[in-house]
């Protein structure tokens, strides 16, 4: 269906990728849109490659995102952001948290990580947008919340109203953790406004 | 208002309309959340049994004694199960009876591929196909009805991306019918041959009757489109894909896979001008279409017997155009699932793999094991195999076989079914050794309660059973119990046991580092002047080490201080977190 937007996360499992799904297809179904989500489950989810889904219009079928499809790209990390690159829309946008995490064929040395990720990326025409997540979930006050700062990084590229975004984390996320992710969500989605104007 | 909810939490809330009163199951994933779902609500008795064969006994019971049941587990599980199900079938039920199955194509979580769709089709039980989370509900719910009109169990299968995909589903009152009353029927609940053959002619009436309904039920549907050259019949995800790819297809929907619809088949197929079976795995509805002397112009042939399908690959098939990709134009280092930091197992896995024993895996985290750089499993094929397996390996090559190898199972994995292999060792004068790694846990499916840990499913304190007591109650006469973090501890003990001409039991013991309320240690860091470069740490294989500018360096956001590579290093250039 045309009017179809695509989202994927993409990351290491243990990196909380469901949790950004969630906060998101909150947002998608408040404003009255079908969506659907795709997750894995199981095996996948120990440190290995995670890939999430998101789609919504007015009416979605299929639950996954193919080659191609995606109108956004939230990447954890870099290595994933260039394994999902080819599901990418040929004018989507590539959010990316800028660092790496070895997989295990790069630990044992069988494999060399990619080099200079971002400039490739940008090499090959991909509008992305490289953020060090990690800095500004840690200036929120815990390394863990680098899913919510990406959130907040795709919140203002996404035509929903921050109040909504402030209503699907008081949904989803646990009152003992909000203050904490609201501020990390708040420092992706300012970091997000002063990139865009730049 | 609607709701977005996982396909699995869609079952459950399915049960809880349709006035469910009891659930047994085991965990596997991709049916896992079904039964955590369904366990939230207090109207559904709830419980974990150790295996599906018993979840299914025991839902068995339940649906004679006059309650609505429901077990749940995935397409091993019920290979696990088949005993039973294919019996039920003859018994049918007292209350209504389903029986939810998720298939794995694409193995995301599984060690096969099979399709369930077989154990239908064998067992002659209906099986119901949704394709989203609006249909796990409305089908969940559909399934009682015909489970109590046809006399029989009904299995609703689902696949990896029904199971674990959200979409919105519309909420309704719960109807309970209360219990039903439960009255003697030898002729019905007693399956000797005297009663089994004339129970068998009424399973075979019954699903012509199941067929007859689904030809008009609406279960099935047709939906023509504008272009009408191409037909295509097609069923769960499947149809989400192709609806997707080709808006404006003519598509007949199966709702009801087993039994297959045969007039409706006819009539869609004298519509349409070709006809294509879009289905993942095995080609179920097109040997069906091809057996009724209907052409298919497409089917296997294009699609394949192998993995998931998904729009893209449908239109490709169909030799249609996908859209454009960008490709990141050099090869990228592929991220399979490893053992977690602080992971109890690792230490116990490069000890075997530097001792070169045999290692008979089994199903769990652990499995993991086999792969780099620790490479220790020799064998995995099915739940409980890794102790039955090491006997029969161990018996074909000799008594210095058993000094020479081990079986590893998990503590959930020992109470499926491992504890018969071990009673067969123990009955049969064998002499391997089993480690049984006890992370009190069901690791891999996402930390659900088993028969040792001391809780059920509700998350009530249950009685524990004691894997020690277990063991020598079934006179295992050498049962350890060490702690993996301490390495050369954990070495002696595998050592000394398999010297032993005798059965031994090494229990493993440490609680899986991710569960709550798990105390970890503070991140520890190398002291890059003592660093030799040597590798070392590497070796066993910590996603939180790495090494960079010819140094090694430990990620403190992934490592939780388990000590392990601090016993590897002989030049003490690792620690920082001591108290």
């Amino acid at each position: 269906m045309t009017d179809t937007k695509s989202i994927m996360i993409v990351g290491v499992g243990g990196q909380g990728t469901l949790l950004a799904s969630r906060i998101l297809g909150y947002v998608l179904m408040e404003a009255g849109f079908d969506v659907k989500m795709s997750e894995v489950h199981g095996m996948s989810q120990r440190g290995g490659s995670v890939v999430t889904y998101v789609k919504f219009g007015e009416r979605v079928f299929s639950p996954i995102v193919d080659q191609g499809e995606a109108d956004y790209i939230l990447a954890f990390e870099r290595l994933e952001a260039a394994r999902a690159l080819s599901c990418l829309k040929t004018d989507g946008t590539l959010i990316m948290n800028d660092r790496a995490i070895s997989p295990m064929p790069v630990i044992t040395g069988a494999m060399k990580y990619p080099d200079e990720i971002a400039e490739k990326l940008r090499g090959k025409g991909v509008d992305l947008i490289a953020c060090d997540a990690l800095a500004m979930a840690q200036e929120s006050g815990n390394a863990k919340s680098v899913n919510v700062v990406l959130i907040g990084v795709l919140s203002a590229l996404m035509d929903f109203s921050n109040d909504a975004w402030q209503r699907a984390l008081v949904a989803c996320v646990k009152p003992k953790f909000l203050e904490l992710n609201k501020k990390a969500f708040a420092l992706g989605r300012e970091y997000a406004a002063a990139n865009l104007k730049a | 208002m609607k709701q977005l909810m996982l396909g699995n939490e869609a079952v459950a809330r399915g049960l809880y309309e349709a006035g469910c009163r009891f659930l047994s199951s085991y965990p596997g994933t991709p049916s896992t959340e079904i039964s955590e779902a369904a366990a939230k609500y207090d109207e559904i008795y709830a419980e974990w049994a150790p295996n599906e064969k018993v979840a299914m006994e025991a839902a068995i019971g339940a649906s004679i004694g006059g309650a609505r049941s429901f077990c749940a587990m995935k397409h091993v599980g019920l290979n696990v199960a088949a005993d039973p199900l294919f019996t039920v079938s003859y018994t049918g039920v007292n209350a209504g009876m389903v029986i939810a199955v998720a298939d794995d194509p694409g193995m995301h979580s599984s060690q096969n591929e099979q399709d369930s769709r077989h154990h239908a089709i064998a067992s002659k039980i209906p099986m119901l196909e949704p394709s989203d989370s609006a249909e796990c509900l409305e089908f969940t719910k559909l399934a009682y009805d015909l489970s109590e009109k046809f006399d029989t169990p009904v299995l609703l299968r689902t696949a990896t991306r029904v199971a674990h995909s959200q979409s919105l589903v519309q909420l309704n009152e719960r109807v309970d019918k209360g219990l039903l009353p439960y009255e003697k029927n030898p002729a019905k609940y007693v399956m000797m041959p005297g009663n089994a053959i004339r129970r068998h002619p009424f399973v075979e009436e019954r699903m012509e009757a199941a067929r007859e309904w689904s030809e008009t039920s609406g279960i099935n549907r047709v939906e023509l489109g504008e272009d009408r050259s191409v037909g295509y019949i097609t069923s769960g995800v499947c149809y989400q894909y192709l609806r997707e790819g080709a808006p404006d297809a003519s598509i007949l929907k199966i709702g009801m896979t087993n039994p297959l619809p045969v007039k409706l088949i006819r009539d869609f197929a004298a519509k349409v001008g070709k006809l294509i079976v879009v289905e993942e795995l095995d080609p179920i509805i097109e040997n069906h279409v091809r057996a009724l002397g209907i052409k298919v112009d497409g089917g296997k042939d294009l699609f394949g017997l192998l993995g998931e399908l998904s729009q893209n690959k449908i239109l490709k098939a169909l030799g249609k155009a996908t859209p454009d990709a960008v490709d990141f134009g050099e090869a990228v280092p592929p991220r399979p699932p490893i053992l977690c930091p602080g992971c109890p197992h690792r230490g116990i896995f490069y000890t075997l793999s530097k001792l070169g024993v045999f290692v008979s895996g089994d199903i769990g985290c652990y499995t993991l094991g086999a792969l780099a750089p620790l490479n220790a499993l020799d064998t995995t094929v099915c739940m409980g195999a890794s102790i039955s397996g090491l006997h029969g390996f161990n018996t074909a090559r000799g008594p210095e076989s058993a000094k020479k190898s081990v079986a590893v199972i998990g503590d959930s994995t020992f109470m499926h079914s491992g504890i018969t292999g071990l009673v067969n060792i123990i009955y049969n004068e064998g002499e391997s050794t089993v480690i049984i790694l006890d992370n009190s846990i069901t690791g891999m499916t996402g930390h659900q309660e088993n028969p040792t840990t001391g809780k059920n499913l509700k998350g009530q304190p249950a009685p524990a059973i004691s894997l020690e007591k277990l063991c020598e109650a079934v006179g295992v006469k050498n049962v350890r119990v060490c702690d993996p973090y301490a390495m050369a501890e954990m070495k002696a003990v595998i050592q000394e046991e398999l010297e032993k001409s005798e059965p031994s039991v090494i229990i493993s013991r440490r609680p899986c580092v991710l569960l709550p309320g798990v105390k970890t240690a503070p991140a520890l860091k190398i002291d890059k002047e003592k660093c030799k470069s040597c590798r070392l740490c590497m070796t066993i294989g910590c996603p939180a080490i790495s090494f960079i500018d010819k140094k090694a360096q430990i990620d403190g956001t992934l490592c939780v201080g388990c000590d392990l590579c601090v016993q590897m290093c002989s030049f003490g250039a690792i620690g920082g977190n001591e108290k």
